[in-house]
């Protein structure tokens, strides 16, 4: 079932290796508001597949209805996601984060947000995908090698940037500065986050703004990658988020990336290598997954409740 | 400095606080002494807007703090050493020092705070790189005091400093807790260990099921049969 001439050629690996890593940049993205929100607050945000939906199209209004680079279309999702990620917590989760409330209530409360942002989705703008329109890259791609060598398509290109400038961004929010230091405190303990004269529902909504702008990037991104926005391109990722989410450790930054990274190498790879392995790439992938927690339970950087955000 | 009047507090149908009041006096140590379970936490969660208490008021400086948000009580000058030390294990020893001036903008002093702690607790200017989580148990409690202290607190709340430690480092505890008393700082600290903190203390409050049950200045608390029979032990 693989093809034993594509193992020996180096352009054929070299090739998948570029697509691979394009690939899982954007679910590395995607995953990072999604870990970061657990991390801080303990909630699995099923909305954020949603947003990053909305994001999408947000980047397609603004690109193909209103006819604006590339640029702008990206800025345009990043903030519409961080706007409509704030809109969530307080409509969402805040009234839920009462002392001694269910721990599951907020993930069923982002269940019910996600279902009904899909459904305005196709009534917005009915379930027939969008496609960004073909000026705003240049669709000649770049070669490495001559036209035989390994291909790099300019959408591959932006991912690896954008996503290289949000990953090194989010580390030096989290890491370097004094808002970041209040996160970290919080996602330990808000308990002792307010001790200290932290102002608990702030660095809340905070997170939230920036777990929003990931999605509003992964879903300019995926789309650079696939050319398919609909309103059901949420769930198509949702569930590799949530995968790549948990192999890195709930929560752990570091993590998400390189799960990220290795579930789009593994997806691209079994495409590549094997007969029909589009088929079966979601199968192989989480077979591999399965596997990655059986010897890890916590994830590959899980390290328990300490390495959190 | 603090008047809590006929404070109640519930945790569902319990009365975990019941009717208590209490002052503390500027430039004083106050200590509540009790059992576990007297609701000492409570009272003191309470002061600091954790929890909101069903009647009474809290009035810091004047002030009725007794809705107001823990925050916004922290920056009015009222900062709690939780119990536990409640230090952030996760983050850096110099990362907590930052954290506890979290209300105040003033870089430049902020920076002279921290070496001035650093100079006070030597150990923990050797281990400012390291996560706090890795630090002995007293180092911990120092840590959590000298961050407390960044907040330049006019008012030092502490929950049970001596919790888990040993007796020589629950004396260079409390001997700090002293030092920085002298140095200004309104004290109020609630204490198992009654006998060490009658030692420091000006004035005394006893609780008991959630009330004050006895006060006096330290001395009379010492030498009352009551609290010597329930805390204090023989000899």
């Amino acid at each position: 079932m693989v093809d034993a001439s594509l193992l020996t050629n180096p352009v054929y690996l070299l090739q998948n290796l570029v697509d691979g890593l394009a690939r899982g940049a954007v679910y590395a993205v995607f995953a990072l508001g999604f870990t970061l929100i657990f991390g801080v607050l303990d909630i699995v945000n099923l909305a954020h597949a949603s947003t990053f939906m909305w994001c999408a199209f947000a980047g397609w209004v603004v690109m193909s209805l209103l006819n604006m680079p590339l640029i702008v279309g990206l800025l345009a999702s990043m903030l519409f996601g961080g706007l409509v990620a704030v809109v969530l917590e307080f409509v969402a989760f805040r009234p839920l984060r009462q002392e001694g409330a269910e721990r599951l209530s907020p993930m069923i409360s982002s269940i019910g947000v996600s279902i009904i942002m899909v459904s305005l989705a196709e009534a917005a703008f009915s379930a027939q995908t969008k496609k960004f329109p073909s000026g705003v890259l240049d669709p000649k791609p770049l070669y490495i090698g001559g036209t035989d060598g390994v291909r790099v398509s300019w959408g591959q290109l932006l991912i690896v940037v954008v996503s290289i400038v949000l990953m090194v961004a989010l580390g030096y929010l989290i890491r370097r500065t004094r808002t970041g230091m209040a996160i970290r405190a919080v996602a330990y303990s808000q308990r002792a986050a307010r001790l200290l004269g932290i102002n608990v529902n702030r660095v809340v909504v905070i997170t939230f703004f920036v777990g929003g702008v990931l999605a509003g990037a992964a879903g300019i991104l995926i789309g650079l990658l696939t050319n398919n926005i609909s309103p059901s391109m949420g769930s198509d990722i949702e569930l590799r988020g949530l995968a790549v989410v948990i192999l890195g450790g709930l929560g752990n930054i570091e993590g998400a990336v390189v799960g990220g990274l290795l579930l789009g190498l593994v997806e691209t790879f079994t495409i590549a290598y094997f007969d029909q392995g589009s088929d079966y790439k979601d199968a192989i992938a989480f077979i591999i997954l399965f596997l990655i927690l059986l010897i890890r339970p916590n994830g590959l950087f899980g390290r328990q409740e300490a390495n959190r955000a | 400095m603090l008047e809590v009047a006929n404070l109640s507090v519930n945790y569902g149908s319990i009365e975990a606080v019941r009717d208590i009041s209490f002052q503390v006096p500027e430039g004083k140590i106050v200590t509540l002494i009790g059992a576990n379970g007297a609701g000492k936490t409570t009272t003191l969660s309470s002061i600091s807007g954790l929890l909101r208490p069903g009647r009474g008021k809290i009035i810091f400086q004047g002030q009725d703090i007794t809705r107001w948000p823990t925050d916004q009580i922290v920056r009015a000058g009222l900062a709690q050493v939780a119990e536990g030390r409640a230090i952030l294990s996760p983050l850096t020893v110099a990362e907590n020092l930052e954290l506890g001036a979290f209300v105040r903008r003033d870089r430049a002093a902020i920076r002279q705070d921290i070496d001035r702690i650093y100079g006070q607790f030597p150990r923990l200017a050797e281990r400012r790189s390291q996560l706090a989580g890795s630090l002995s148990g007293g180092e911990q409690q120092m840590l959590a005091i000298g961050r407390a202290l960044m907040a330049q607190p006019k008012m030092l709340l502490l929950d049970e400093p001596s919790m888990g430690l040993a007796p020589i480092i629950i004396n260079q505890v409390f001997e700090i807790i002293r030092q920085i008393n002298e140095q200004g700082t309104t004290v109020l600290l609630v204490e198992q260990n009654a006998n060490k903190a009658l030692k420091i203390a000006d004035y005394a409050y006893v609780m008991e099921s959630g009330r004050v049950t006895f006060q006096g200045t330290a001395e009379e608390v010492r030498s009352s049969t009551h609290v010597v029979e329930a805390f204090l032990g023989k000899g």
